[in-house]
């Protein structure tokens, strides 16, 4: 019955990381840590992908010598999804961040309880 | 009110923040009012801080919990799929075997990747580049506002006396550009592409403004030219695919034939595409490094 998390060790690891980052966008306030678990359980979709697409004992999807014989090659799809992904991942991680500067610069905290407190304390000030 | 970097990361454990001492380090007359304010706030904070250890014991434990019951339940799904590395599993059905066994017969492209992401699905990779494009506008947007900082921030601050810094990246700088421009080159032919190669040289250019500073790399590299090399790539991208997808829909002949697989000059436009791409890429990451670094290129 558990024989799955042999033979499906890569998912399982994968699964693992993925709640990993979850709990830790979950349990930390302070922002950095929030964008550090969002980028963790990037990786563990990435991982899961390519997992998909491995077939054992087989080459890279790099024709070589002509031979386009599909037994030879592994799966090329989920490469170019991982990397569309990837390339996704980093915009939105730079984005992210600079929004992080941002808050930074006009609350000097980046605990998210502080700079809901202040922006509160703002928002009552103002008429 | 700046602090560098280093006291940024100082501050990561938010436990020890302390908001008065914040205030302290500021000699400035007229933000005696702040400070009264801040206080407040540092006693409000206390408040809800002392709130919250008392819900934040429970806290760890609930999302501890929950994270043991994500882990469960996917790994329950996990349990029905398929073995790994199975020949015959249902990702491996006839869209694989019609890339594998055609694409480079239509495509030209011996690297079956780059012929899928570059020319099957050149429509996702163009919506890919506009994402990166997107996100740079919004981070200018967001960083570049502060002019009266410009002046503030020295360049090259920290790393400018490393010699040993200095004397690898002599030796590190070309290697890492001719590598990335091989792995751009060599897209359609081998392991490679816009993307990786592009992100190389993007490193290598950030370990040079490491060492010697941002002068150099401004010699040609400033906004303006950042923004035309950034357009002129992205609207030479847009217009040979328009131009692939209007002969692709009319049955007419591309000039841009697959040529011989194996040969450099082949495979159509996935080459100048790749090369398009990288040098988007490699502007883009040197770019969110100077403009995290000291807010503008």
């Amino acid at each position: 019955m558990l024989e799955f998390i042999w033979t499906n060790r890569i998912q399982c690891v994968s699964v693992i990381l993925f709640a990993i980052g979850f709990s830790t966008l979950l349990l930390h306030r302070n922002l950095m840590k929030k964008i550090i678990g969002l980028n963790i359980m990037d990786t563990a979709t990435y991982l899961f992908l390519t997992s998909i697409g491995m077939i054992e004992g087989r080459l890279a999807p790099i024709i070589q010598n002509g031979d386009t014989d599909v037994s030879k090659y592994v799966n090329p799809l989920p490469a170019g999804l991982v990397l569309t992904g990837i390339v996704v991942s980093v915009s939105v991680t730079a984005v992210m961040l600079a929004l992080t500067i941002r808050l930074y610069k006009s609350y000097h905290t980046l605990n998210l309880d502080e700079i809901y407190l202040k922006a509160q304390e703002e928002q009552e000030e103002e008429p | 009110m700046k602090k560098s970097i280093k006291d940024w990361f100082s501050e990561w454990d938010e436990d020890k923040i302390n908001l008065t001492e914040l205030t302290a380090n500021q000699g400035n007359e007229n933000l005696i009012k702040e400070e009264k304010k801040e206080h407040n706030i540092s006693e409000l904070v206390e408040l809800k801080q002392k709130e919250l250890s008392r819900a934040g014991k429970i806290y760890p434990v609930l999302a501890a919990l929950l994270c043991v019951v994500i882990i469960y339940f996917m790994l329950m799904t996990v349990s029905g799929l398929p073995k790994f590395g199975q020949a015959d599993n249902p990702t491996n059905n006839e869209v694989v075997e019609r890339y594998v066994e055609k694409g480079m017969e239509e495509t030209g492209a011996v690297n079956v990747v780059a012929g899928v992401i570059l020319d099957y699905r050149a429509f996702d990779t163009l919506g890919e580049s506009h994402v990166l494009f997107t996100a740079v506008i919004a981070v200018f947007t967001l960083l570049l506002a502060d002019k009266e900082e410009k002046e503030t921030i020295e360049e090259g601050q920290i790393m400018k006396q490393d010699n040993i810094l200095r004397n690898t990246a002599i030796f590190i700088v070309p290697l890492t550009v001719l590598f990335g421009i091989y792995v751009i080159l060599n897209g359609h032919l081998g392991p490679g592409g816009g993307f990786s190669g592009g992100a190389i040289i993007g490193a290598a250019f950030i370990i040079y403004a490491m060492a010697f500073g941002f002068s150099g790399i401004e010699k040609f590299l400033t906004l303006k030219t950042f923004r035309i090399i950034v357009l002129c790539a992205l609207l030479f991208y847009s217009g040979a695919k328009c131009y692939s997808f209007f002969c692709g829909a009319n049955e007419l002949h591309s000039i841009f034939g697959p040529g011989t697989p194996g040969m450099i000059l082949s495979s159509g436009l996935i080459l100048p595409l790749n090369i398009a791409v990288g040098i988007v890429v490699a502007c883009t990451m040197y770019g969110f490094y100077s403009i995290f670094k000291r807010g503008r290129i």
